[in-house]
Parts: C-alpha cells; structure tokens; sequence
C-alpha cells in the first residue's frame, strides 16, 4: 500500500511542480528511472512470492540507482556512454520482463 | 543489482516478512521496524515516481538536445552543418543559373538592337535602305552637253568631301561602287544613262554642303566653265528613296569571330 501511494505521490509532485533536470544529471535520470522501475518490480516479485524485505528493497533500490548511475558516468568518461546506457537499459528491460512475468504468473496462475 | 532476493535472502519466511526468528515475540518490534522501513520505501517510490514524472516531461519538451551527449550533439551539428553547406551550394548554383540567364537574355536584346542600327547605318552608306534628313536639291543645267564623267565625279567626291552621308544622282542612289561612265551628253551612272538637267539630292549639313559647291575652283565654277549652272536650294527635311541592289560579294565573306 504504501509504496503505491509513494508512487501516486510522486507523480503528483512532478506534475505540480514541473521543475527541470539539471543538465548534469540529464543523462542519468532515465537510467536511473529504470534502475529504480527494476527494483520495485523485483519486489512487487518477492512480495507475491512471500520473501519481501524492506531491507533488501531499499538496498537494492537505492544500489540499483546508483550502479546504473555509475555505469552510464563511466560510459560517458570513456566515451562510450551512449552504448553503455543502451546495455544497462537492455539489461534493466531484461529483468523488468522477468520480473513481470513472475508477476503475471502469480496473479494469473498462467 | 540485487533486486532478486530469492539468491540474497533464502529463508522463504511467511507474510510477516522482516524478522523471521522474533515472530515468536509478537508483533510488537516487527512493526517498530516495519515503520523506518515503510518510510523509507515510501520515500523511496516517491522519488521514482516524481523522477519519472519528471522524465517523462522532459523527454516530451522536445528538450532533448538539451540532455544530449557530446559525441550525439557533435554527430547533430555535423549533419545539420552539411546540411547546411549542401543548400548553400545549391543557393549559389540557382543564383549563378539566374544570373546567366537574365544577362544572356540582355546581352541577345542588346546585341540585336545593335545589329539592327548597324544594319540601318550601312543600308544607308550602301544605299540599300531610304534615307531622309536635311541636305541640298541641286540642279545641274547643262544645255551644251559639256559637262563630262569626271566633272560628274568631281561634283560626287566633292559632296562627299563635304560630309554628304547619302545621294542620289537624277533618280540613281550612289553608293561606294557607283561608277560614271559614257561620253558628254549620254552620260551613265551605273549603267543608267542620266539626262540634263540633272537633279542632285544630297543628305548632309545643307550649309557645309553648299559652302563646299561654292568655294573658289569649285563644283559651280566648274559647271560654269562647261557651259553649264547650277542652282542649289537648302532643304531641312529631304527623302533619298532610290534604292541601289545589295552588291553580293564574290570573294570576300564576312570573318565571324572577330
């Protein structure tokens, strides 16, 4: 419940307050947007699975954010960032489905 | 990257999820924990959400230059200044096609305008065209058939001398070519025999024409001295209408690249 309602928050606070990305952090935030999509679908998964642990959802969220933050900086000082943001999100989208379809089989029982 | 926690928490514990060995201790520290951990999660999504809110937005603002990287925005301004340079040489390339056509457009106007004065200027020296402006009627009498051919060309390089631009000769336009032949009395003038008294019209400046017949040793004197007179009447608008044929040339041909 609670982290649904974080999310609606959210996504009020943005609406309302529309403020613009930085530029330094232009390149980061969508990573790290999925990163953290990635983290609450894993424990959206763990929760239906019964292991949920709030511990291991912050750190995982919070280590999610910022290696896939890290990667794309790293990318960017080796001038390799585009392709390196590209791999962190095909690998993000890869889990993301994982996750999701694990989902789908709990609540779907297909 | 460890958002999986089956592999990082392997104990399948129960709904009560945080502490698996104080369940039997009640709820009562579970959900103590449970509390900073709620907050934090409930930060934590809200973060995703106002960060994805946010990211949508901007991705929608056609801001995305903006978030561009270097080697993308360097990619860009390349493509975009080819662009740029490919236009450009095609605004030279209309520009200097538009400039050849209108100046080739003025250059055949202003060449045939040329060529048709020309035209006009030689009809009249050849004697190929009419020709009309002020000059001189002048009569020569000669009623003892005295006056010979080279009193006659006398009379022709005199008014040419003078600036006689064209005349005719009692009906016959005299040309570059025009020859006088015959004896006193049946004279020719290119072949056409001309009678007394003969009537001269000349194109010219009427005063320097007549200055010129009057001078001491002169055209008049000469007639005079033949038996002959001459009368001459200054005209400010006279017609020289006889037409001499375009004389084809035999052997010369006119030399085009000059």
């Amino acid at each position: 419940m609670i982290p649904i309602l974080g999310l609606v928050a959210g996504v009020l606070l943005g609406l309302l307050l529309d403020p613009t990305v930085p530029l330094g952090l232009q390149p980061y935030l969508p990573i790290a947007v999925v990163a953290a999509l990635d983290a609450v679908f894993g424990g959206f998964r763990a929760r239906l699975d019964g292991i949920f642990d709030a511990k291991v959802f912050v750190i995982s969220f919070v280590s999610n954010v910022v290696v896939a933050a890290l990667i794309v900086f790293l990318g960017d000082q080796l001038g390799v960032g585009a392709q390196l943001s590209t791999a962190v999100v095909v690998v993000l989208g890869i889990r993301i489905f994982g996750n999701a379809a694990a989902i789908r089989r709990h609540i779907f029982r297909a | 990257m460890s958002t999986d926690p089956p592999p990082v928490e392997p104990p399948p514990v129960g709904p009560p999820p945080v502490d698996p060995p104080q369940a039997g201790e009640g709820d009562r520290p579970a959900r103590r924990r449970d509390l900073p951990a709620a907050l934090l999660i409930g930060v934590l999504t809200l973060l995703l959400g106002f960060a994805f809110t946010v990211q949508v937005r901007n991705s929608d603002d056609e801001q995305v230059l903006a978030g561009a990287r270097e080697e993308d925005l360097v990619r860009i301004v390349d493509e975009v200044s080819s662009r740029g340079v490919r236009l450009r040489e095609q605004i030279a390339d209309q520009r200097s096609a538009l400039r050849q056509l209108t100046s080739s457009d003025s250059e055949t106007a202003s060449a045939l305008e040329e060529a048709g004065t020309r035209a006009a200027a030689l009809g009249v020296l050849n004697g190929t065209a009419p020709a009309e402006g002020p000059g001189l009627r002048m009569t020569l009498r000669d009623p003892d058939d005295g006056l010979r051919v080279t009193d006659l060309i006398d009379v022709i390089q005199e008014l040419r001398g003078a600036g006689a631009e064209t005349m005719q000769f009692d009906g016959v336009r005299v040309g570059l070519s025009t020859a006088v032949t015959g004896t006193a009395g049946a004279l020719l003038i290119d072949g056409r025999p001309v009678t007394a008294p003969y009537e001269v019209l000349v194109l010219g400046s009427p005063q320097d024409l007549e200055t010129a017949l009057n001078i001491p040793g002169g055209v008049v004197q000469a007639v005079g001295s033949r038996g002959g007179s001459v009368t001459i009447e200054q005209v400010p608008e006279l017609l020289v209408d006889a037409l001499r044929p375009l004389p084809e040339a035999q052997y010369a041909a006119p030399d085009d690249d000059d």
